[in-house]
């Protein structure tokens, strides 16, 4: 096996019995970067000596998704508007990695601050999904999730706003956590949609994910949002053991217009899970239709608001037009943000102007917010029958590049299973559940109640070790 | 002819001293170096997060309480989004529907009458940064150590008819707010800063007029010119058949008048919505009590206390009640000297006078209460007089020495001695004959005479009342 | 899971977004766009609005919005210093700087 097919878990344990140094790995990771990136382009900048961050006993290369803070470091979010920009300070989770024996390696490509679900919309160039060059490797932490399963690096942090790790885990054959809102600390990480942000692990396997979470989670006093909930080692949760453990159906996840190979997958996990002693619930989510538009004039409405630092006055790119059209203040606002915004980021920030502009706040921003109450309300029923709910994490595996740039609608729809956790505030799981006729990875999602995350590792554990699928690798 | 009347409602924004900033730790303090006092959060870099500081609601719960306004128990904050350069994150933190205080009132007097002003609200804040128009590099500057001073923002309902009103009002304002220590109320640095609504309509109409909103008021007395020109000319404007813009006037302070300001933004359209980065706060019964009962004693009720317990004037204990300071220092006084009158004397003249001239409050003066009850003391008790007192002030509030002190370095303890200055008065009247026979055919004034050489004699520091009883004694006996 | 007052109430959007809404939005918004932009603009605001009406159909009188997903409240800080960072560090990511600040086009003409 290759060093950079190893997970972490493998890695600390043939450190620990001295049959490998943090130096081989690391010039083996970099030299895998210098051979794929340019095929994947995971990273904006391909990794290399300057570019990564360590100190003597560092072991671990992590990859960080490009709109999480690394002091000093360029942290531009996919966007031309942040092009140059280095943060003078250290994101919190960034901060924990350092102390705990990672290689930081900065710059992992995404969708324009987050804003896709298929690292299309970034200004550095899409990247490609490591199964197929010619498809999406998702979005928007498609960097994270190529660059974990091209073996670039050990494992990734990327963000969840609507499904922005466990759709590109799902569609790159990877593991991917969206941890409970206010699990890991949100302080650095560039604010997307403030009240549905969460960063977390993409990893290799469900034991490589109990371990980055250890690592990342925790109470945060400079985020507000942040839960002072003690964290458990997460590990302790890789039993194998889900005899008597509810499994909740939700029968609005599953219906027409899923691609029939998904569905097949993921009612045979659920026949293995069944064979595991876990019991099934069948059981509805009623308000699962209503997510995706819930969740576009919400998130909307707060990236318009997040995004009007960008403005050119103190940091990022400034611009004013050739031939001057108003004040020079005005002309420089509007230019910067023209020419630094991509067309999907200009959508999405007039959509939320839009939605929060005088005469229309109650007709669509606080309609949603209390929509987003009665999607939150159906998880709370449901875990009162259930303890984990399963589900195709998105309805078809990856497209090819450019097929549903076009079509805004089409894409909003490929997280309708992803964006209901972020609703709810709950945690979610993406884990591969086998691969479609093309052999693209297919994901399976496990949610569970608020700070649940050990129940939802132990069901993927137990899946993930009666199957091969986390075993395989792409071929690059 | 049309009569109008003035409808005039009052935005004061008052900065919070505390020590830090209101969302970050940076140092809340004027006049730094620019960009000194600034960090990730207050910067509004990407990815930082606002965490409010413990002590901006406590100070919000102060002012509201004072203003005798509800305190709301839930309590959170929003985003007001718009572009200057001033606010670095393209939104303002602050409150829309459930500010921190609503529904209070201050009470002003009107032609002796007391008259009840509302507050609609009062609101917590933070502060924008501050723009340096740079003439020579036409450019503008931005220092953002201003941005995320703690505001509180108090809004009056538009009760007030008159700039006078509103001048009395903005000093009543200053007065309570001064006493509750949570700010420098200082207009110059900006820390108190006002805005005024201003309309006028036909009397008697209910409706109100279209307001003109005036801004860059820099002191009291601006706030009252500006209402008074903006008056006379909105009245100017309907009587010559035109009608008023809502719109934004800039005060000009040097050419006395206001001055429309060139829209910025196309409209107010804030779309404010809940901050996500802060969570809601709410606020018990008894949290709320408790800071209601640890609130000083306001002005108003300290005002009826020294009228009645220390049987001072209205207008006497009116002086004292304007400067927290002095009012203590009388208190302090009453307790070892009786007559509260003659305390409130000195305190509201000679003390007052060495304040205004030396430009010093009075803790910057190095007087003692017992100093100053031991000043009164000696002009009581003869030994030195009323002038050579308030000459001896102004030493001691330089050298803080004591009165005895000076009194015996100066030399200038009074001649009481009878027999000193019996002998003084005997050579005078043999001197003076003219004078004598004037006085004793009823020319009284001329006694006066007699006092002042007795005085210039011992130089001044005969006991001038001594002198006028012996003179009277020896006259009426020669 | 309608109610047919609760539809009558929402205020419908009988409009097409037009190239004035627009305009007014990305006013707001500090965007500038050309012609060809707002069109498309104005054609995928509409399907995207035409989309979310979906919500209308729920009921929705009785039911209190979410704001914070968790409950939370109270989270402060104490009033107590954190270094700043130096002029040199403020300044040393911006776009243009004179005389220890940020500089701006003049905001004044």
């Amino acid at each position: 096996m290759n060093l950079f097919d190893l997970t972490a878990n493998e890695i600390l344990k043939k450190i620990q019995c001295s049959e490998l140094k943090p130096s081989a790995l690391k010039a083996a990771i970099i030299e895998r970067n210098s051979l794929v990136n340019p095929k994947t382009n995971a990273f904006i900048r391909t990794p290399d000596a300057v570019t990564i961050l360590n100190t003597d006993g560092d072991v671990l290369p992590v990859g960080i998704k490009d709109n999480i803070c690394i002091k000093g470091h360029l942290t531009t979010c996919g966007s031309r508007i942040l092009d140059g920009f280095r943060p003078p300070y250290d994101a919190c989770v960034v901060e924990k990695l350092r102390g705990a024996g990672n290689v930081i390696f900065g710059g992992l490509n995404m969708d324009e601050f987050a804003f896709g679900s298929s690292c299309e919309t970034s200004f550095y160039g899409p990247s490609r999904n490591p199964w197929d060059l010619s498809r999406v490797p998702g979005g928007s932490s498609g960097g994270s999730a190529a660059a974990v399963a091209a073996g670039q690096v050990v494992w990734a942090l990327g963000s969840d706003t609507g499904g922005s790790i466990r759709q590109p885990a799902s569609f790159c054959g990877i593991v991917g956590l969206k941890p409970t809102y206010g699990r890991v600390s949100r302080y650095g990480l560039i604010a997307f949609g403030s009240s549905l942000d969460q960063i977390g692990p993409l990893t290799k396997d469900v034991t490589d994910c109990a371990l980055l979470l250890n690592v990342i989670g925790g109470f945060d006093p400079r985020d507000s949002t942040s839960m002072d909930v003690a964290v458990p080692d997460y590990t302790q949760a890789l039993t194998k053991d889900v005899k008597g453990l509810r499994i909740g159906i939700p029968k609005e996840y599953f219906i027409d217009g899923i691609q029939p190979e998904v569905l097949t997958a993921v009612n045979k996990a659920i026949e293995v899970l069944k064979g595991q002693g876990a019991l099934i619930v069948p059981l509805s989510l009623p308000h699962t239709e209503y997510a995706v538009a819930t969740y576009y004039i919400v998130a909307t409405a707060e990236a318009s608001s997040n995004l009007a630092r960008f403005d050119g006055v103190e940091f990022g790119l400034r611009a004013m037009p050739s031939v001057p059209r108003k004040s020079s203040l005005l002309d420089m606002y509007e230019e910067t943000r023209a020419q630094g915004f991509g067309n999907e980021a200009k959508r999405r920030i007039m959509l939320g102007t839009y939605v929060l502009s005088s005469g229309y706040y109650e007709a669509y921003y606080l309609r949603a917010q209390k929509v987003r109450t009665l999607i939150k309300q159906d998880f709370d029923k449901a875990f009162n029958e259930c303890d984990v709910i399963i589900s195709p994490t998105s309805p078809t595996t990856s497209f090819k590049i450019g097929e549903k740039m076009d079509d805004p609608i089409a894409m909003y729809l490929s997280d309708i299973f992803t964006i209901p956790a972020n609703l709810a505030g709950i945690p979610a799981i993406s884990i591969p559940c086998g691969f479609d006729s093309a052999s693209l990875p297919i994901g399976l999602q496990f949610m569970a109640k608020p700070f649940a995350e050990e129940t939802v590792l132990r069901a993927a554990y137990a899946y993930e070790q009666a199957t091969p699928w986390h075993e395989r690798r792409a071929v690059l | 002819m049309t009569t109008f009347e003035t409808v005039i409602g009052l935005e004061v924004h008052l900065q919070l001293k505390t020590k830090t900033k209101i969302f970050c730790g940076c140092l809340n303090e004027f006049g730094s170096a620019p960009n000194t006092n600034v960090c990730p959060v207050c910067l509004g870099l990407p990815g930082t997060l606002p965490v409010l500081n413990r002590r901006v609601l406590e100070y919000g719960m102060k002012v509201g309480l004072a203003l005798n306004c509800s305190i709301n128990s839930f309590v959170k904050f929003d985003r007001k989004n718009y572009f200057y350069p001033d606010l670095p994150k393209g939104y303002q933190i602050s409150q829309f529907d459930f500010p921190i205080a609503k529904l209070g009132f201050l009470d002003i007097l009107v032609d002796g009458k007391e008259k009840r002003i509302g507050i609609t609200r009062a609101h917590l804040e933070e502060d924008a940064g501050k723009l340096i128009h740079d003439t020579v590099n036409a450019c503008t500057l931005v220092d953002y150590n201003r941005t995320g001073t703690p505001l509180i923002e108090i809004v009056s309902e538009p009760d007030l008819r008159s700039s006078q009103e509103a001048y009395d009002y903005l000093t009543g304002l200053k007065l309570i707010l001064s006493y509750l220590n949570v700010s420098d109320c200082d207009m110059e640095k900006g820390s108190l800063r006002c805005d005024a609504n201003v309309s006028i309509r036909p009397l008697g109409q209910i409706k109100l007029g279209t307001k003109a909103e005036l801004k860059n008021l820099n002191s009291f007395s601006a706030v009252k010119r500006a209402i008074d020109f903006e008056v006379a000319r909105q009245t100017t404007v309907i009587l010559s058949g035109g009608s008023i813009v809502q719109e934004t006037l800039l005060w000009d302070e040097a050419k006395g008048r206001t001055v429309s300001m060139r829209s910025k933004e196309q409209a107010h359209d804030y779309r404010y919505f809940p901050e996500p980065d802060l969570v809601p706060f709410i606020i018990k019964s008894d949290v709320i009590e408790n800071m209601r009962q640890s609130l000083p004693e306001l002005p108003q009720a300290k005002l009826s206390r020294f009228v009645s317990a220390y049987k001072l004037s209205t207008y006497d204990a009116g002086i004292l009640i304007q400067d927290q300071s002095l009012a203590d220092f009388f208190e302090t006084c009453a307790k070892s000297y009786p007559d509260t009158k003659k305390i409130a004397n000195w305190i509201n003249g000679p003390i007052l006078k060495e304040m205004n001239e030396r430009k010093l409050g009075l803790t910057q003066l190095h007087l003692s209460p017992l100093n100053l009850v031991k000043l009164i003391t000696r002009v009581e008790d003869g030994t030195i007089s009323n002038i050579a007192a308030k000459d001896l002030l102004s030493d001691i509030v330089l050298t803080a020495k004591d009165a005895d002190v000076l009194i015996a370095e100066k030399g200038i303890a009074q001649v009481s001695d009878d027999a000193a200055l019996e002998k003084i008065v005997d050579e005078l009247l043999a001197q003076n004959q003219k004078t004598v026979q004037e006085i004793l055919s009823g020319k009284t004034t001329a006694l006066g005479f007699l006092v002042g050489q007795a005085m210039k004699k011992t130089q001044g520091k005969a006991n001038p009342k001594k002198l006028n009883d012996i003179f009277t004694r020896r006259l009426h006996h020669a | 899971m309608t109610s047919d007052a609760n539809i009558i109430s929402f205020k419908k959007r009988d409009e097409m977004i037009t190239r004035e809404t627009v305009n007014y939005i990305s006013g707001l918004a500090k965007l500038h766009i050309n012609e060809v932009q707002a069109q498309k603009f104005a054609g995928d605001l509409e399907a995207i609005l035409h989309y979310v009406e979906k919500l209308n159909s729920l009921d929705v009188s009785q039911v209190k919005p979410t704001s914070h997903v968790l409950d939370m409240e109270n989270v402060f800080r104490d009033d107590t210093v954190k270094p700043s960072l130096s002029q040199e560090q403020a300044l040393a990511f911006s776009v243009e700087k004179l005389n220890g600040a940020y500089k701006v086009p003049k905001v004044i003409e």
